[in-house]
């Protein structure tokens, strides 16, 4: 199985007054292709953090990580953005959709930043937004959505540049049971086609019943890392 | 991706139609007091002109030089040619002699003494066969009674000189003053009619005679003080006087002849270059003043903006786009937002610009009293400027907002992007 992710003896502090805390401490991971992961834990075990770094949205105090052969802490700001636009897809607890515009162009959006050609993108966010049941919603806003739809337009966000990795971090937080189910689903049904990794930030039990793996966190460190 | 950002601001009235209403205000202002200042410094300049300094002035050289004391032993002579001369080389120009002069004006009772004696100053126009004078200098609405010369020896009175001296109309007065060759002149005038100029200093003591009568009573046969040009087509273009001046002193002036002809600008003439200068720069105070309040209006607004759009910019910057773009994006917008506004201000601003170009404020009712030397109907007067000015405060004001308003994208840690996005 290719190698996604790589964690290595990470470390994350953070600055607090005139001493440091210490987010994460001494990770050692590694990700394959098309792993249905969740990092899961209590608040401040460290979870968001360690998403942070695998995002390329921070970077690690000691140790490395390396996300699709690009180790994390050597890259400049602008080629952080670069592996984000081309190689990773966001889902996050409140949708961040964006409001004035459409469904269609709201998962348009990721592929307008890749320079993608109009026939190309068309097709393409047609495409993801029938995979994520969405065909019939594709002139609607956000705010004329209900909340799990709102999440579904937002997986097909994420997912409509066909990234290798999607990391999502409470994605069904504000969604009720039966609109998380459907998510879920949405998303595995999304992770066995495509083989894309996902990677959950996640305590909700309803998330941890869907993952295939388990990576539960404590005080920064991996106290358990179960395949189901 | 510039068609995405455009639907989006345009969707987004708080973004699109809140900037462009403020630009539009502003630069609707800023195009209108343009236009309104220029009219105003344009006619004030334009009065000074027509009633004393012309857009040039020809004299001899020792006149200019002495031109405070208005020394008319330095007067042109022949000055019939000179004119002549003056309109066949420059026939796109308005010329006209004039005489300015001082002198004791002395009011004789019914058996010849002297009853009652003043200082005047004096202006010898064409009035006599001709209203271009009295059109150009506007004298119609100073004439408070009595009539414009009509015959030899009439004379205009100024009604504070008529008040100190106990006169009126059809009285007799003898001036005296000095002749163009330096002996005594005196001459007799009927007074004719009554003007007020509603300015002290001519009030005081000021007297208009026909060029002819005036010449004939200083012995100045074919001489004149001064000749003033004016441009036909447009008003005082101080660029193209000087330009003239220059010309005309490098083919007339001669250092060692004063009585060799010269030409002055009106901004050669004493105080007028502050006026010229002012009048100038004026707009450019006009667009820094609207630039400063217009770019706090819209730094707001672009905060508020900014603040509604947090997430919209965590979610890019989480996906993908570097601050710079988003900046730039931003920027960008502001241009668009600039660029519309000040159209449709600088349109309206015309509009409004040429409805007080055409009709004006009359304030004559109001002015009656006034010390001031001013135009009473107040015009606008629309010039090339005022078809681009307006572009200037609208489109900086609105870059500058939007570029200080932008600062915070780049205060934007991407590492607490997750937990920002939560909320």
């Amino acid at each position: 199985m290719k190698t996604i992710v790589e964690v290595k003896k990470l470390i994350k502090k953070f600055p607090v007054g005139t001493g440091f805390f210490t987010a994460l401490n001494g990770v050692d991971l590694q990700f394959g292709e098309g792993e249905f992961a969740g990092l899961v834990g209590p608040s401040g075990s460290g979870k968001t953090t360690l998403l942070n770094i695998i995002g390329s949205l921070d970077v690690p105090s000691e140790g490395e990580v390396v996300v699709l052969c690009k180790s994390v802490g050597g890259l400049t700001p602008k080629q952080a953005a670069q592996l984000r636009k081309e190689e990773l897809g966001f889902i996050f607890q409140n949708y961040n959709l964006l409001p004035v515009y459409t469904v269609f162009e709201n998962v348009e959006f990721p592929l307008l930043l890749l320079n993608i050609p109009a026939a190309e993108r068309k097709k393409r966010v047609l495409e993801t937004l029938e995979w994520v049941g969405l065909s019939d919603k594709i002139n609607s806003r956000p705010a004329q959505l209900s909340g799990g739809e709102c999440q579904r337009v937002a997986i097909a966000r994420a997912m409509v540049k066909r990234p290798l990795l999607v990391l999502a971090d409470e994605p069904t937080a504000n969604l009720d049971s039966d609109n998380s189910h459907k998510i879920l689903q949405t998303m595995l049904k999304l992770n066995e086609e495509l083989k894309t990794t996902f990677i959950f930030a996640t305590h909700d039990e309803k998330v941890i019943g869907y993952l295939k793996r388990i990576i539960r966190l404590k005080d920064g460190k991996v106290v358990d890392d179960v395949v189901v | 991706m510039i068609r995405f950002l455009f639907k989006g601001l345009i969707r987004d009235k708080s973004r699109s139609l809140l900037p462009i209403i403020v630009v539009t205000v502003g630069v609707m202002m800023t195009v209108f007091l343009q236009a309104y200042m220029n009219g105003i410094f344009s006619d004030s300049i334009e009065s000074t002109a027509k009633f004393s300094s012309g857009h040039v002035k020809v004299m001899t050289s020792a006149y200019k030089n002495n031109l405070s004391q208005m020394p008319n032993d330095y007067a042109i002579t022949g000055v019939v040619d000179v004119l002549k001369m003056l309109r066949t080389d420059y026939p796109d120009m308005t010329w006209t002699d004039r005489i300015q002069f001082g002198g004791l004006l002395d009011a004789p009772d019914s058996s010849g003494n002297t009853r009652s004696q003043g200082n005047v100053m004096g202006m010898g126009l064409h009035l006599i066969g001709t209203n271009d004078e009295i059109n150009r200098m506007d004298l119609s609405s100073t004439l408070l009674s009595g009539n414009f010369p009509k015959k030899r020896g009439d004379i205009l009175v100024t009604d504070e000189l008529c008040r100190k001296m106990n006169l009126k109309i059809g009285d007799e007065v003898t001036l005296m003053s000095g002749s163009m060759y330096g002996d005594m002149a005196m001459y007799n005038f009927r007074i004719s009619g009554i003007i007020h100029f509603g300015t002290e200093t001519l009030d005081r003591g000021l007297v208009v005679a026909d060029i002819e009568d005036v010449r004939y009573a200083l012995d100045m046969e074919d001489a004149a003080g001064e000749i003033l040009g004016f441009f036909n087509d447009s008003p005082y273009d101080n660029k193209r006087a000087v330009a003239l001046s220059d010309a005309f002193n490098a083919k007339y002036t001669k250092t060692d002849d004063k009585f060799s002809l010269a030409m002055l600008p009106m901004s050669g003439v004493g105080g007028m270059d502050f006026l010229i200068a002012y009048s100038e720069n004026a707009q450019f105070i006009i667009i820094l003043i609207f630039v400063f309040a217009m770019s706090i209006v819209l730094w707001n607004a672009g905060l508020v903006g900014g603040l509604r759009r947090y997430g919209e910019f965590g979610l890019r910057l989480a996906i993908g786009e570097n601050k710079h773009e988003i900046y730039r994006s931003l920027i960008g917008e502001s241009l668009l937002v600039g660029l519309i506004g000040s159209v449709i201000g600088i349109v309206i601003g015309l509009f409004f610009s040429y409805l007080m170009q055409k009709y004006g404020i009359d304030t004559s009712g109001v002015m009656k009293n006034s010390q001031l030397m001013m135009p009473t109907i107040f015009r606008s007067q629309i010039n090339v400027t005022t078809y681009y000015i307006g572009f200037i405060p609208g489109v900086i004001s609105t870059v500058i907002g939007a570029a200080l308003a932008g600062i915070g994208i780049y205060k934007r840690q991407t590492a607490n992007l997750f937990k920002e996005l939560e909320n």
